[in-house]
């Protein structure tokens, strides 16, 4: 497997500049968000009823990606096949871009949620993780007598 | 992450706007090239891949399921929209190129015309 280093290289930085572009503009929440520009990528967002994640995990068996929750955290785990053409095939690889290997990610999780009621569902090459916010913690209006 | 992502309105998707780069793979044999692009949250029916000329365009609506009234708190994927332009060079065959998308990965493959193929050339003993 030859590789040209020259178009790669050149990709690669334009990818680089736009992450860093990215990060600079963006916070992040927590000490555990400062992964960005991991694999997979992940978008959280909440509802007074629920906190919604979202991995960003393409090409991926469902039943191969490991999806943990315990101490206040979920953690997304799994392995993604690099698809290149084998070593001994007499291709060109011109652009590498795409993540391939181990990946693990942790997001760390409000204290309100209900680890008993967390649905995962997988589509389009997108985790997503919906973990129920206890009853308790949810806002309520109290008469006043 | 706002109602446009749900409801895409193709009247409003110009090209102008800010997209996201979907990551590549792009490698090359004796009969062709294949591209492997990463777009998440991209359903089949919001794929649209454009061959005009020389120019190949891949561009995708990212769809999210989300619950009414969701407000994002941490966004990696900022923007609801995948864009990438290549251009092909002369010897590829943009008629024939073959497209499959699974998983939110595209792959396609773009053969070489046949006269652009490599082939064996008899040595003529005189």
């Amino acid at each position: 497997m030859y590789r040209s280093l020259f178009p790669h290289d050149l990709f690669a930085e334009l990818d680089r500049l736009q992450r860093e572009m990215g990060s600079s503009l963006g916070t992040s929440p927590s000490i555990r968000g400062l992964g960005r520009g991991g694999f997979p990528a992940v978008n959280v967002g909440g509802t007074p009823h629920s906190v919604e994640i979202y991995a960003f995990a393409p090409g991926i068996d469902p039943a191969a990606i490991e999806v943990q929750l315990e101490k206040g955290v979920l953690i997304v785990s799994g392995e993604r096949d690099p698809d290149l053409p084998a070593e001994d095939a007499k291709a060109t690889v011109h652009i590498r871009e795409r993540f391939s290997g181990r990946f693990r990610r942790v997001v760390s999780l409000p204290d309100d949620i209900d680890p008993d009621q967390v649905t995962a569902r997988y589509r389009d090459g997108v985790l997503h993780v919906s973990i129920q916010r206890r009853e308790a913690a949810l806002p309520r209006r109290i008469s006043v007598e | 992450m706002n109602d446009k992502t749900r409801n895409p309105n193709p009247e409003t998707t110009g090209t102008s706007e800010a997209t996201l780069l979907p990551a590549v793979d792009v490698f090359e044999d004796a009969t062709g090239i294949t591209l492997l692009a990463d777009l998440p949250g991209v359903a089949k029916e919001q794929l649209h891949l454009h061959l005009e000329a020389d120019s190949l365009s891949i561009e995708g609506e990212v769809a999210l399921e989300m619950p009414e009234g969701m407000e994002a708190t941490h966004a990696e994927v900022s923007l609801p929209r995948f864009r990438r332009v290549f251009t092909l060079s002369k010897e590829l065959d943009g008629h024939k190129v073959t497209a499959e998308f699974r998983n939110g990965v595209l792959k396609l493959r773009i053969p070489k015309l046949e006269h652009a193929q490599p082939r064996r050339i008899e040595v003529q003993v005189a």
